[in-house]
């Protein structure tokens, strides 16, 4: 392979990767090439034209403006075309990621935890089988974060107050560095763990044998009754809150007349800003969680609904 | 006329230090700029030389950060961007358009003293404790989680502003109201209309900067939640304002460079700069577009994926109109007579540095490229080619230029070109292997890193010490030469510029009679008659 060619290339290992790769191929290509002509004509220019040389000076370029027209437009033409093809792999790496193998993320000063959905955490890795997109849903409970791996050309932000989804997918087997690129505080530089990816056999056998504690989607609906969510969405109660069964996934009806998706955003808006987001023709009656409920509960509290739609995790 | 000058008016403290020539107030700039790129130079050494190793075997984490954050703070606000225009600019602007001073004498000692109150303010910060959240202020670390004097330094930096604005508005008014008779604009110099379209920029994006800054002391102070997700803040918010002021600020600190260059280039090659309008026209376009690119350097954060292309055509489009200048000033060398005299040797580096800086721009530009290297020591590389590949060696450059005017002495040729040589060797060791480091990932403002990094670690640290031995030469051999130097004639280079139409150095008003312009500017002679007289 003509990487290989290229000292300090490790070539990316996701299908996008690839693409990436080819961009960055691409860009230096052209950038050399415009180096190249540029400091050809400095050298010759500078070797010619020396002060003190006998050579011809007289017919010098007096209207310039079609030489000027014409490298604007190259240089347009060239841009665009960059432009183009830089956007196009950016909504491949970006796009929407299927919605079964989830695995959650929480960023915090200076780790990362990762859970999967049989209940099964990390510190500072990520055990995933190879060739198969893994949807990442990401939260930091402190400052910003980014999750990156230089393996897979591959890096998003994590934003307290917000959750992030990112899909990801290894072709080979290894280990690769995860590293925190966003400055986050004093061991910004020690928040590095690394994904293995396995077989997907060896990683069956691998999720077994650590021992879970019990899948998040049940210690979910274990902190449902704890925080009295049951008592109001659990039917039977004296106050009329909307049911959650099924609500995963579905459009959303809101007493300013919208309607949204419920997605994972929107069940974690709704337990800390219940008042923002008022389901048509209930009472804005719902008591905020704010400061009540860590990142990782929160999950445990949005998989658990997601749980109620019959959905896998 | 006596031979008096305005270095030799009056020698008291006072004199200087109440004085409201434009002259003088660049000298006092020079004085203190030295000082900080001094300080930030400090503190770049000692990260380079903790990064030689993969461990923390110098400094530990805390201390790390604070010194890249000092090293950035300092260089970008107390360094590049008051560098040329208030150095250079200040002493050769009214010169430039026969001016016998600014438009607001008073204003420019002004500017001076609250440059130097917030510079001690930053200082005092940093004495203090240091500041750990990295120039760039991001929340909500430097709101609700930095232990450090986050408000203090911001504090300092809010108040250096209203020096730039101050600036910037002085040299608006000085160029469009005290022209020489004559001196239309399309004669004006072209580092007049870079100077210009600076300004503009500093007029306009620093108060964005200003209210950033407040609002990030605020919420630190109150907690009102501007920023704070958990009271409905928005982190990327604080972001948004922040790059609104931060990317036109990049052109702030490489529009005056170019402009120098223009000087340069056609001083020696002893031609008109190839294109003149176009390239005047191209620093407005650069100044303009230039507000519009913030969302850069947001690719990866969450903004919308529209908002990211958005922000990544316009990125491309800003690129043209510097593409254009680097081809007119290749042009200019055609057919003209070149000098390699120390100031060339800096504008060539400059030309070179530049395009590399530039085309990795081009790679950040690109979405999808960028989401890996963003981040990353690519990013380092890439501005460290613009900023200081690009605005340091044209300060460099253009200081060598002007320095005969400024002190009336001639420098040493031999140490000012082997000063320039040695300068582009050590810069291009240090950076370049920055952008091989990024491009395999290595993530910026890490103190300690995975041990196969370490190669072209070494090598940067080692440019690095070559580049440093090489910036303080000319500390040495300009120093002795504006005590000890040959006398300087009125125009050393043979440049029809106005500046040199007066002595060396300018007596107080600067011109004995009023000048009158009459012709286009960079009118060298056509067959070349008339050649540097030193070289
Ligand atoms: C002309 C002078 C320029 C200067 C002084 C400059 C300076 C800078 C600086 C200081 C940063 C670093 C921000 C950080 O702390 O992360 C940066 C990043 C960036 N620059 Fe430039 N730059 C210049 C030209 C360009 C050009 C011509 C382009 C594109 C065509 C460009 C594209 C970018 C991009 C996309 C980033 C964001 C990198 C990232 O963080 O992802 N720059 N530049
Ligand atoms: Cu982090």
């Amino acid at each position: 392979m003509w990487r290989q060619w290229i000292p300090f290339w490790r070539p990316g290992l996701s299908p996008h990767s690839g693409d990436v790769d080819l961009l960055f191929a691409g860009l230096l290509i052209a950038s050399a090439l415009v180096l190249a002509l540029l400091f050809f004509l400095l050298v010759l220019f500078c070797a010619r034209y020396r002060a003190g040389n006998q050579i011809d000076r007289d017919h010098r370029v007096k209207k310039s403006w079609h030489w000027e027209v014409s490298w604007t437009a190259a240089s347009f033409v060239c841009f665009l075309g960059l432009f183009v093809w830089g956007a196009s792999v950016y909504f491949q790496i970006y796009r929407t990621p299927a919605d079964d193998n989830d695995v959650f993320v929480v960023a915090k000063q200076w780790m990362w935890k990762t859970q999967h959905p049989g209940g099964q955490s990390e510190i500072d890795a990520l055990h995933i089988p190879v060739k198969r997109p893994v949807r990442l849903v990401m939260a930091s409970q402190d400052v910003i974060h980014s999750f990156f791996i230089p393996a897979l050309r591959l890096k998003h932000d994590v934003v307290p107050g917000r959750y992030q989804d990112l899909e990801i997918e290894v072709d080979k087997p290894g280990h690769y560095h995860l590293f925190c690129a966003e400055y986050c505080g004093t061991d910004h530089s020690g928040m590095i763990g690394e994904i293995v990816a396995m077989e997907p056999a060896d990683f069956s056998n691998w999720l077994t044998q650590q021992a879970p504690s019990s899948p998040l989607a049940s210690e979910g609906g274990q902190l449902f009754r704890e925080l009295g969510c049951s008592g109001c969405h659990g039917g039977g109660g004296t106050i009329r809150a909307p049911p959650l069964e099924g609500v995963y996934g579905k459009p959303v009806p809101l007493s300013d007349g919208t309607t949204v998706i419920a997605d994972d955003k929107y069940i974690r808006d709704s337990i800390l800003m219940p008042r923002s987001q008022v389901v048509a023709s209930y009472q804005p009656l719902m008591p905020s969680f704010e400061g009540k409920v860590s990142e990782d509960q929160l999950l445990r509290l949005v998989i658990y609904i997601k749980s109620l739609a019959g959905h896998p995790s | 006329m006596s031979d008096k000058n305005y270095l030799t008016t009056d020698y008291t403290l006072r004199s200087w230090f109440l004085t409201t020539d434009h002259k003088r107030i660049a000298i006092l700039y020079f004085a203190s700029l030295i000082f900080f790129f001094f300080i930030g130079g400090a503190a770049a050494t000692a990260i380079r030389i903790e990064l030689a190793t993969p461990q923390a075997d110098l400094v530990s984490s805390d201390v790390y950060n604070r010194l890249f954050t000092m090293h950035g703070i300092i260089m970008v606000w107390f360094f590049l961007i008051p560098s040329i225009p208030n150095t250079l600019g200040n002493f050769v602007v009214p010169l430039m358009i026969g001016a016998r001073d600014l438009a607001f004498p008073r204003l420019n000692l002004m500017s001076w003293y609250i440059f130097m109150l917030g510079g001690c303010i930053t200082l005092f910060a940093i004495l203090a404790g240091g500041v750990d959240t990295g120039w760039t202020f991001y929340t909500p670390f430097s709101t609700l989680y930095s232990n450090s004097y986050v408000i203090v330094a911001a504090a300092g930096i809010f108040i250096a502003g209203f020096s730039s604005i101050l600036t910037g508005l002085n040299f608006i008014v000085t160029i469009h109201r005290l022209r020489a008779p004559g001196l239309t604009w399309y004669r004006l110099p072209l580092f007049l209309w870079s100077l210009y379209a600076t300004s503009v920029i500093l007029v306009l994006a620093t108060p964005v900067l200003a209210i950033t800054l407040l609002l990030m002391a605020t919420e630190r102070f109150f907690g009102v939640g501007i920023f704070d997700p958990r009271i409905g803040g928005d982190p990327l918010l604080f972001q948004h304002l922040f790059w609104f002021y931060s990317h036109p600020a990049v052109y702030i600190m490489i529009l005056p460079g170019m402009g120098v260059i223009n000087e340069l280039v056609s001083c020696f090659s002893r031609k008109q700069v190839f294109g003149y309008k176009f390239v005047a026209w191209c620093s407005l376009a650069i100044a303009a577009v230039g507000f519009l690119v913030w969302g850069h350097h947001m690719f990866v954060s969450g903004q919308s994926l529209i908002a990211s292309l958005v922000f990544s055509f316009m990125s491309f489009i800003v690129a043209v109109p510097s593409a254009i200048k680097v081809f007119n000033w290749t042009a200019t060398l055609h057919k003209g007579s070149i000098h390699f005299d120390a100031p060339m040797l800096y504008a060539l580096a400059f030309i070179g540095l530049f395009t590399i800086g530039g085309l990795t721009g081009l790679f950040l530009a690109c979405l999808a490229y960028d989401v890996h290297a963003t981040d990353t020591y690519f990013v380092v590389a890439h501005f460290h080619y613009i900023m200081v590949g690009g605005m340091v060696t044209a300060y460099f450059g253009g200081l060598h230029y002007w320095w005969p005017k400024i002190t009336g002495r001639l420098y040493s040729e031999y140490w000012a070109r082997t000063a320039a040589v040695l300068i582009f060797f050590g810069f291009n060791l240090t950076f370049f292997p920055q952008f091989i480091l990024g491009a395999e990932g290595m993530p910026r403002r890490y103190h300690v890193y995975p041990p196969e990094f370490q190669v072209w670690n070494v090598l940067s640290s080692g440019g690095a010490a070559i580049l440093a031995v090489a910036y303080l030469m000319p500390l040495f051999y300009l120093g002795y030469s504006a005590f000890f130097g040959r006398r300087a004639p009125a125009n050393p280079w043979n440049a029809p510029g106005l500046e040199w139409q007066t002595s060396s150095p300018p007596p107080e008003f600067n011109f004995a009679s009023q000048p009158v312009v009459t012709r286009a500017p960079y009118q060298y002679n056509e067959h070349f008659q008339a050649e540097p007289q030193n070289a």
